[in-house]
């Protein structure tokens, strides 16, 4: 397949694992410490990509990888969830919604559940299909469940530009978006973390750009490259992350660049200023509250935001004791060290949000990950090498 | 009650057939009249004429001696179709509810013969759509060689079922010595597949239209029994057979990894997928191995077998793209493992639900 297979080569991945073994006990000498390199993929299309085509099978001892908290279906809090279904049992309400967030837990129902127990849920593959969905249905509401990062944010501010342009009244957004610089922040603030460097999430960047990164190498002293969603691209970013260490720099790198433009996307940061404000404080599941790190909809758009035309419960619901999700996402401890891993917590019955969508670091590893395999193999590319 | 040969000729005499004179079916046909008879006559008995196994009774009279004589035990199989849309391109629910029991029979190992055909319509339904359904039914069973032999017709409220479902239970005739279990397969054992994976599934979602792209992607629902017969007269000594339907060959692989008690381990590049349902799970973020085939089988044969196979199987216009895409393991009982084509190592794990398109 034309620009796919070029980026999924293995002889052009054996050449940088090759590159990537010399790495990694260079930057352990020259630190005196047998501790393993940790570095953090923000993104879960990285996590997804990286336990797809087994790369972490494939990297030598010395590097470990952390499944940040880039999957915004992982991250969102039982209360939201909550909300949503009390939006879409609504008499008369079509809730639309993207498929993997069907499946995520809130107190006493999913989407998915909701839909068997009677409410209209539909999934959708764009905010546009429900403005669809919202003229094809002038006597009932359509709510959209707008979730994500940077990456789906500005296809949401142009359905809601366009719904106000062509007078659409029967049209909400349940806004979940969430924005990326302060969750790195929140977790480059955290007491308990270790990382020595950031893969940086591509889709996100293409939005927003690489500027807004800088405070990570200026402040914080910690290098950020930002990379693909192909395998090779992770490894080539892993490679210019390690080189980085190795070099002693702190930079931002851009490894995407055939996506990613320096400014990022103008017309797309237009129509989010436009359409969204920062919210004071967002809640995440596993992180808490995090400062600045959610929009809302601004006043002027104010008749399509769900939240000020429905009465939501908007309840907080604690995240249950028995998970660990925080952890995990600070790369604290692995999915499998959790207590509920794998037993009270499967992807048939998730508790924690890691283990909901197939980006989620929990269900990566379910799913693809063997454990004692990558240490087997990892243990094996050693000896060979 | 009712079936659907139940007013057939009786006694050899040319009976005289209703005719359906309106154009959608409603409740009127379901409910035992003349409404009914007409739709049975001409939809039905139009398109499938079986006058030796269909007099005027609830039941098919099927002749056991007939049947002895091809092997020494009955196959007995159901299954319901359910597809929305029920027209996609490369087939409609008809050719599917033939293919789909014909496949399941041919599986164990059975020469498919005869075919029951029960259909629940939903009121509304053009009759032209009923009529068109009816008529590739019986072609694709007249094309596999079996018969439609007995039925029934029911019509349910708007709402209480979609357009329409069909469910068709089969029969067939097991050879003997044909011995097929999804426990034997042994450490060595070759892997093989008939051809490319994932059309019917990438079909049919892109059927529905919610992603309005353009593709070539047909499904492969097609009768397997000759392909079969192709194979086990090849090698006798294959261990076993399932078409990989719901799920894909990812769930095949895994039912008979745990069943088994043994590992298996896939090759990524020897995996044969078309670059247009590739490109098509690239966009919406699924896996092709879970996506489901209605015209393909996956194979274990003895490894000493597995290049016989290969051409057995090739020999075969349904078996043109067969591939050799793994091997049986000694390792971890119940677990699939896949090579990928980047050279890391992955779980294909059974799915748990659905497949649901990720977000970004």
């Amino acid at each position: 397949m034309k620009y796919v297979d070029e980026f999924r080569d293995p002889e052009k991945a054996r050449f940088l694992l090759e590159e990537i073994r010399v790495l990694v006990p260079q930057i352990q000498s020259e630190r005196a410490s047998a501790d393993p390199i940790y570095i953090m993929e923000v993104c879960g299309g990285h996590t997804h990509a990286i336990f797809r085509y087994g790369v972490e099978t494939m990297l030598p001892k010395g590097i470990e990888l952390i499944h940040g908290p880039g999957c915004p279906v992982c991250v969102l809090p039982m209360g939201r969830v909550d909300d949503c279904v009390a939006l879409a049992h609504m008499p008369g309400m079509i809730f639309t919604t993207f498929g993997d967030a069907m499946r995520v837990p809130g107190s006493k129902e999913s989407l998915l559940q909701a839909k068997a127990n009677g409410a209209d849920v539909r999934m959708v593959y764009s905010p546009l299909d429900s403005l669809q969905i919202a003229k094809a249905n002038p006597d009932r509401q359509v709510c959209f469940f707008a979730l994500g990062f940077e990456t789906t944010m500005p296809s949401t501010a142009l359905t809601v530009l366009r719904a106000k342009q062509e007078g659409i009244k029967n049209f909400t957004l349940f806004c979940n978006h969430i924005t990326i610089i302060p969750t790195i922040k929140a977790i480059l603030d955290s007491p308990d973390l270790q990382l020595d460097g950031f893969l940086g999430p591509g889709h996100v960047s293409m939005v927003i750009g690489n500027t807004s990164y800088r405070f990570i190498a200026e402040h914080y002293k910690k290098p950020l490259v930002i990379a693909g969603f192909e395998p090779l691209d992770i490894l080539h970013g892993l490679w210019m992350v390690l080189k980085q260490i190795a070099d002693g720099r702190c930079e931002i790198e851009n490894q995407y660049k055939r996506v990613v433009p320096d400014g990022g996307n103008t017309v797309a940061l237009d129509a989010i200023g436009k359409v969204f404000e920062l919210r004071e404080f967002f809640e995440w599941r596993g992180l808490g509250s995090i400062d600045h790190s959610g929009v809302r909809i601004t006043k002027e758009y104010a008749e399509f935001d769900a939240e000020r035309r429905f009465s939501v419960p908007a309840l907080k619901i604690a995240d249950p004791k028995s998970c660990q999700c925080g952890e995990v996402l600070k790369g604290v401890i692995k999915p499998w060290d959790c207590k509920v891993f794998g037993r009270e917590c499967t992807p048939e019955t998730p508790l924690g949000a890691l283990m909901v969508s197939s980006e989620g670091a929990c269900a990566a590893y379910y799913q693809y990950g063997d454990i004692e395999k990558i240490h087997e193999t990892r243990e094996l590319v050693e000896e060979v090498a | 009650m009712s079936t659907v040969m139940e007013a057939a000729a009786k006694n050899g005499k040319p009976r005289h057939r209703g005719k359906v004179k309106v154009s959608t079916i409603t409740l009127a046909h379901g409910g035992g009249g003349k409404a009914m008879h007409d739709l049975i006559d001409d939809i039905f008995l139009g398109a499938f004429d079986n006058e030796n196994e269909s007099p005027l009774e609830d039941q098919a009279r099927l002749s056991l001696a007939d049947m002895a004589a091809l092997g020494d035990r009955l196959a007995f199989t159901t299954d319901s179709y359910v597809v929305q849309p029920i027209d996609f391109p490369g087939g409609n629910i008809g050719k599917l509810a033939i293919c789909g029991t014909v496949n399941d029979l041919a599986v164990g190992g059975a020469v498919p013969l005869y075919l029951s055909c029960s259909v629940i319509i939903e009121e509304g339904l053009p009759v032209e759509t009923m009529r068109m359904v009816a008529r590739t039914m019986a072609e694709t069973a007249r094309e596999a060689g079996v018969r439609v032999v007995t039925g029934d017709t029911k019509v349910v409220e708007r709402g209480a079922c979609d357009k329409l479902f069909i469910n068709t239970a089969g029969v067939g005739v097991i050879r003997a010595g044909v011995d097929l279990g999804v426990d034997k397969a042994q450490p060595g054992d070759a892997i093989l597949v008939n051809g490319l994976l994932g059309d019917h599934g990438a079909a049919i979602l892109n059927a529905r239209g919610d992603m309005q792209l353009t593709t070539p992607i047909e499904s492969d629902c097609a009768s397997l029994h000759g392909l079969i017969d192709a194979l086990l007269s090849a090698v006798p000594a294959t261990r076993f057979l399932r078409d990989a339907t719901r799920g894909g060959l990812a769930t095949v692989l895994n039912e008979i990894a745990e069943a088994s008690q043994v590992g298996i381990e896939i090759y990524e590049n020897r995996t044969p997928i078309r670059s247009e349902v590739k490109g098509f799970c690239e966009i919406l973020g699924l896996d092709p191995l879970y996506l489901a085939n209605e015209g393909k089988i996956v194979c274990v044969v003895p490894r000493a077998d597995a290049e016989r196979a290969l051409a057995a199987l090739k020999s075969h216009p349904l078996g043109h793209g067969a591939a050799n895409v793994g091997e049986v393991t000694d390792g971890r009982a119940g677990r699939v493992v896949m090579q990928t084509v980047f050279g890391g190592r992955r779980i294909v794990d059974m799915l748990v639900g659905e497949q649901l398109p990720r977000i970004c």
